[in-house]
């Protein structure tokens, strides 16, 4: 079947099969690989997307489900200029990450996170990453990282 | 002012954070263009004989390119070990998830279509689920041998430990359970032909000893082989060099000339990736009601699963460490390793050394609960005292240097100790449904264990930039960032303007690569002494360029120019003695190969509250001294505690692989396995301690697994101390709140 | 990983979801969320041949106040109950547990109606529309007709929902007594539950004491007679077969169900 997806603002249109999962039509045919497939069973998170702005596993999203809706992943956070997204400020400043391969959807879940919940606690921001699993880093500076990039967007907020 | 010890942010990040990084099943590059897509067919059965397969059904199907067994592979020689491990299962099938068949196909999906249509013939056999079974012997996993016991060794007096003398002797079997080590990115490997080389991406933690592997088991000169290590999702031990399924897809390259891409899913991986752990312990402690520890033995069988990939050489690192941080007169350990119809085990963070802590540490409680003494006076009692070292341990370790009393004292002075036992005792006076635990373990691990060096190469060139080469394989530990600082300390090259390389045996042929904590005090050390030749030939190079004696001359690292003492005006530039040097620039390489290991050491201070009611326990302070000696960026550092410290948190309280009795896996998904997640952890409190050692210039002993090694035992302690006022003197790992609560039931009607 | 090929039907109202179930017959599944069936096609466990995505029939997301019950259409999301005002004022026990079905990406799709159509014994929504005595509507072939949650779990994963049928709406009255309570027992945030009660007044329901939701009999006859919260509690696992698996024992579910079930009574008095 053919599927018109936007990723990160660009149309994506290809002829797909009906079983293409999100993450592969991501991955395949936009060609976007930050977003990774960790497990089959929904538990691991890595492959975090924004479907019209909140997250969702990608691997249980059929692309034929997202068809005509807009998707951003991790390489749709930064500026055009190249800026960084105030999360991958975070997550660098903070070392919220070690081997990267959790990151891409850990960031876009706190993102959708943030969005929701603009001042999270330490455990509101524990209980939001729930679905996202890494093993590197004992998730501690990656609370930490997602605790900076809400008071770097608060503080953005009362500077707009 | 040096860049050694300040916290300089990672240089790792850009890439991973903006693109992603490029992990195995990443690659889009041209030469793996229409690469066949490899799908394995594995064992459903724990254990049978394959009487029959018929690979017709899925040969025919839409996009097969081949579909291969065990009969393509080249016959293995006769006489051979009867239990070494096939590429492919042959005749017999011993774990589920064994590889028996590949298909390759050209589209992905297409893959676990056809797979499905292979059909094998089992015809079962008895299972050997789990130790008991295999020690029987009633069922051997390999004809032709007597027993199912492949491998045996003793430490220090072995089973002959003399208990004479002492007032109290417990003696109690113990489990440290399999683990599956869940790397987020699973296996993958990549092999694409260019002419008669065949290049490989895979996903190791050692891309050189992979290669080495692979040329033997396919028959390849390594010259012919070049393997890269694109980016690694983690490895935590279990990507060591390469396992029979990334050489099987290699093989599949060379024998049909196609290029491949494989990457398995989490269900696979959960049976096909080596587990860890998996020891039966029994320990007997004695000593006098005073707090002197006398005597420690341990027994250990250790489950090695279906083949001895590494089962033996894990029980022996217990068996070595096994008087832990404790001066002992009398100690000693044996083990056997045994095999049974599961998946192999092999190195997962900490590999053999977890397990000799956790007993030991469990021992020394068990130890205080008898004698009605608080188990940190046992432990102060009985450390070795700061003046000993280097001391050898009755079980035949020498550590070089350490300090375990003041290691415990900080931690205890940060957690606030008296005051968290105050607490205890009010809950406890007051009866109420949550009860506080505390727990403690001292620690020490052993690092660097293998002896087998590292090797680097230093380039500095006509810009005045330099490129490390490393031996060393990152998967997450940041060494691009830290050899960085290194160079930039040593030659006062700015880091912005070094470039590390790694992962490719084109670029690095000689390397041992990434385990056992070894990275930085090898492979830094080699960089700085690499980078140490490099200083010397410029030094030369400057003299004759500057018309002085080289006594004259300095490298101001500030500035990163070499000029005479005192006269900045003669300053040279590195990339101008570089172009001085020829038009390879500069260059040196060294290999440093350490006089023996190192061990780092350290205690933990974990905090629980057990709800009694249910059983279930949360951990809510973790405090900790990790030291690794001295530290180079405490950034990283800190991150590779805090990483070891989960997953030892996730031993004691929720992760295991477990087996019904006819060796089928029950925890074959992420539903299932508990993989430990945010909200069950607090943020944890890391106390500095930096003890350096003198067996490498760097002063450096290893941290990537010492969070692990200490957290484990901390916390189940504590939530065996959270129960112990209501008669409970054990529970297994993990301590699952049914597990927590049958203890409790059980320690109140024995009363 | 990958399910096994399938065709995928969209339908853009009801009527023609309907049509397209009755075209497929036994080889078609209605696709909603997909967080019940899709994890179990990955798996491969489920291999429908058709799937008829109903995912885009906003006309079935709502939560309506009908003055004397709250009516919530069948493909409402569990982050909308989670963070719905009207649910928050009226039906907090079923906003509080929509809010911890899962994690927060799969509260982005998952839907009240396909959890509840999905039948799993181990879900938290079932039990809890069970405690609340809700009514569901469902469409099929001939029309409309309505269900009680008493009636609607006959088994393990079985409903009483024709081939075919739709459910639309899960009619919720609004409770008579106001105090309420969730018990979600799990090791970690994300798990199942190993045992769950929901409360509202003295109706009690349970998740995974059986192969299907059940109300907690035992409990509310005695709450019934004039017992009081503990002794009431102390009758949680009767009429109930909670099954031993991975995650506790049968004697354990029995403790947890008596434990969850006091402490549940206790919150929904303090609520009142």
């Amino acid at each position: 079947m053919k599927v018109a997806i936007s990723v990160n603002g660009k149309q994506v249109e290809a002829e797909v099969e009906d079983r293409l999962l999100l993450a592969h039509f991501v991955r395949e045919v936009a060609g976007l690989t930050a977003t990774n497939i960790g497990c089959d069973t929904t538990s691991c998170g890595a492959c975090t997307v924004l479907l019209d702005g909140e997250s969702v596993k990608s691997c249980t999203v059929l692309a034929a489900q997202a068809d005509g809706r807009a998707v951003t992943t991790c390489e749709g956070l930064a500026g055009a200029d190249g800026s960084w997204h105030a999360m991958q400020r975070a997550f660098h400043a903070e070392h919220g990450l070690q081997c990267g391969f959790c990151t891409p959807g850990m960031m876009m879940a706190a993102v959708s996170l943030l969005a929701e919940n603009p001042d999270p606690t330490e455990e509101e921001v524990r209980t939001g990453l729930e679905g996202n699993i890494c093993r590197c880093t004992g998730y501690h500076n990656i609370v930490r990282a997602v605790l900076a990039a809400a008071r770097d967007g608060r503080a953005a907020q009362e500077a707009s | 002012m040096s860049i050694m010890g300040t916290r300089v942010l990672r240089t790792e990040d850009p890439r991973l954070l903006t693109d992603g990084g490029v992990y195995t099943d990443d690659l889009r590059l041209p030469e793996l263009a229409g690469a066949a897509h490899v799908t394995f067919v594995r064992s459903p059965i724990a254990h049978a004989r394959i009487t029959g397969i018929d690979t017709s059904g899925a040969a025919g199907q839409p996009g097969v390119v081949a579909v291969l067994t065990a009969a393509d592979l080249p016959a293995p020689p006769e006489g051979g070990d009867p239990t070494t491990e096939p590429l492919l299962a042959g005749d017999r099938v011993r774990y589920v998830g064994e590889p028996v068949a590949l298909v390759l196909t050209e589209g992905r999906y297409q893959g676990e279509d056809a797979a499905e249509l292979v059909s094998v013939d089992y015809d079962p056999l008895p299972a050997v689920p789990a130790i008991e079974a295999s020690l029987t012997g009633e069922t051997l996993l390999f004809p032709g041998t007597d027993n199912n016991v492949l491998g045996a060794g003793t430490a220090g007096e072995g089973d002959d430990v003399s208990f004479d003398g002492c007032d109290v002797v417990i003696e109690r079997t113990v489990v440290n359970q399999r683990l599956a080590p869940v790397p987020l990115e699973p296996r993958a490997l990549a092999a694409a032909w260019t002419g008669d080389r065949l290049t490989i991406w895979s996903s190791t933690q050692n891309p050189q000893l992979a290669r080495g592997a692979i040329a033997g088991a396919v028959g390849l000169d390594p010259a012919l082989i070049r393997v890269i290590a694109p980016d690694v999702g983690g490895g935590f031990g279990a990507k060591v060099a390469v396992d029979r399924d990334a050489i099987a897809v290699a093989w599949a390259a060379r024998h049909t000339g196609h290029a491949v891409r494989w990457i398995e899913s989490r269900s696979e991986n959960l049976v096909g990736m080596v587990h860890g752990r998996g020891q039966r312990q029994t320990y007997k402690i004695g000593g006098t009601r005073d707090g002197r520890v006398l005597a420690y033995r341990l027994d250990v069988v250790q489950d090695c699963g279906a083949f001895n990939r590494l089962g033996a050489f894990l029980a022996q690192l217990t068996v070595l460490m096994a008087a832990g941080v404790y001066d002992l007169a009398h100690a000693g350990a044996s083990f056997r390793a045994v095999a049974t119809n599961t998946t192999p085990i092999a190195a997962y963070r900490g590999a053999g050394r977890p397990e000799a802590a956790a007993a030991i540490e469990r021992a020394i409680d068990d130890f205080a609960a008898e004698i009605g003494m608080d188990p940190a006076e046992v432990r102060r009692i009985n450390v070795v005292p700061p003046d000993k070292f280097p001391f050898t341990t009755a079980t035949g370790a020498t550590y070089d240097t350490g300090d375990y009393a003041a290691g415990l004292e900080r931690v205890l002075s940060a957690a606030g100790y008296p005051a968290l036992r105050a607490e205890q005792a009010r809950r406890r006076k007051s009866g109420d449904t949550v009860q506080v635990g505390l727990g403690m373990s001292v620690y020490v691990e052993i690092t660097a264990g293998d002896m087998g060096g590292e090797t680097a190469r230093v380039v500095v060139d006509a810009a005045g930039a330099a490129t490390v080469f490393t031996g060393s394989s990152a998967h997450g530990q940041g060494h691009h960032t830290a050899w960085a600082m290194l160079v930039e300390d040593e030659l006062g090259i700015p880091m912005d303007q070094i470039t590390v390389v790694h992962g490719d045996t084109d670029a690095i042929p000689e390397a041992i690569g990434t385990f056992g904590s070894r990275s930085l005090q090898l492979g830094g050390t080699a960089v700085v002494q690499a980078a140490g030749e490099v200083k010397d030939q410029a030094r030369r190079l400057a003299a004759e360029m500057i018309e002085a004696a080289e006594a004259d001359l300095k490298l101001n690292t500030a500035s990163g120019t070499w000029q005479i003492r005192g006269d900045p005006a003669t300053a040279l530039g590195w990339g101008q003695i570089a172009q001085r040097a020829g038009p390879d620039g500069l260059a040196a390489d060294a290999r440093f190969d350490a006089s023996a290991p190192t061990f780092p050491f350290g205690a933990h201070l974990a905090v629980v509250e057990v709800d009694t009611e249910t059983g279930k326990a949360r951990l809510v302070r973790h405090v900790t001294v990790d030291d690794a000696g001295r530290i180079l960026n405490p950034v990283l550092a800190e991150g590779q505690r805090h990483g070891g410290i989960a997953q030892g948190v996730a031993q004691a309280l929720l992760e295991e692989v477990r087996y019904d009795v006819d060796g089928n896996p029950l925890t074959s998904t992420l539903v299932d396995y508990a993989a430990i997640t945010a909200p069950e952890l607090p943020s944890f409190e890391l106390v500095a301690s930096e003890t350096p050692t003198s067996i490498n210039p760097l002063g450096a002993k290893g941290i990537g697994e010492a969070g692990t090694i200490g957290s484990t035992p901390a916390v189940l302690n504590a939530v065996i101390d959270a129960v112990s006022h209501l008669g409970v003197r054990h529970i297994d790992m993990p301590a699952t709140p049914e597990r927590v609560w049958a203890a409790i039931s059980e320690a109140r009607a024995g009363r | 990983m990958i399910p096994a090929p399938f065709s995928y039907r969209r339908a853009g109202t009801v009527e023609e979801a309907l049509a397209l179930a009755a075209g497929a017959g036994d080889d078609g599944k209605y696709l909603a969320g997909g967080h019940s069936l899709l994890p179990l096609m990955k798996l491969r466990f489920a291999v429908p041949e058709v799937l008829i995505d109903i995912g885009r029939l906003a006309e079935l997301s709502y939560v309506r106040d009908e003055g004397s019950h709250v009516a919530i259409g069948a493909l409402t999301r569990h982050h909308d109950l989670e963070h719905s005002a009207l649910l928050a004022a009226e039906l907090p026990l079923l906003a509080h547990a929509a809010g911890r079905v899962g994690d927060p990406q799969v509260r982005h799709r998952g839907t009240i109606g396909g959890s509840i159509a999905h039948g799993d014994a181990a879900s938290d929504l079932p039990a809890v529309v069970l405690a609340l005595d809700a009514t569901f509507v469902a469409l099929g072939p001939s029309g409309s007709r309505e269900i009680a949650a008493t009636e609607f779990f006959s088994g393990l994963f079985e409903t009483a929902l024709e081939p075919g049928e739709l459910l639309t709406e899960i009619r919720i009255p609004k409770p008579a007594q106001r105090g309420w309570s969730f018990q979600k027992f799990t090791k970690r945030a994300i798990d199942w539950a190993i045992v769950g009660v929901a409360v509202q007044g003295n109706q009690v329901a349970l998740v995974n004491m059986g192969p299907v939701p059940m109300r907690a009999a035992g409990v509310e006859r005695a709450l019934a007679a004039g017992a009081g919260p503990a002794d009431a509690a102390a009758r949680a696992a009767e009429g109930t077969s909670p099954v031993a698996d991975l995650g506790a024992s049968t004697g354990y579910r029995e403790h947890l169900a008596q434990v969850l079930t006091t402490r549940a009574l206790a919150e929904a008095a303090s609520r009142n």
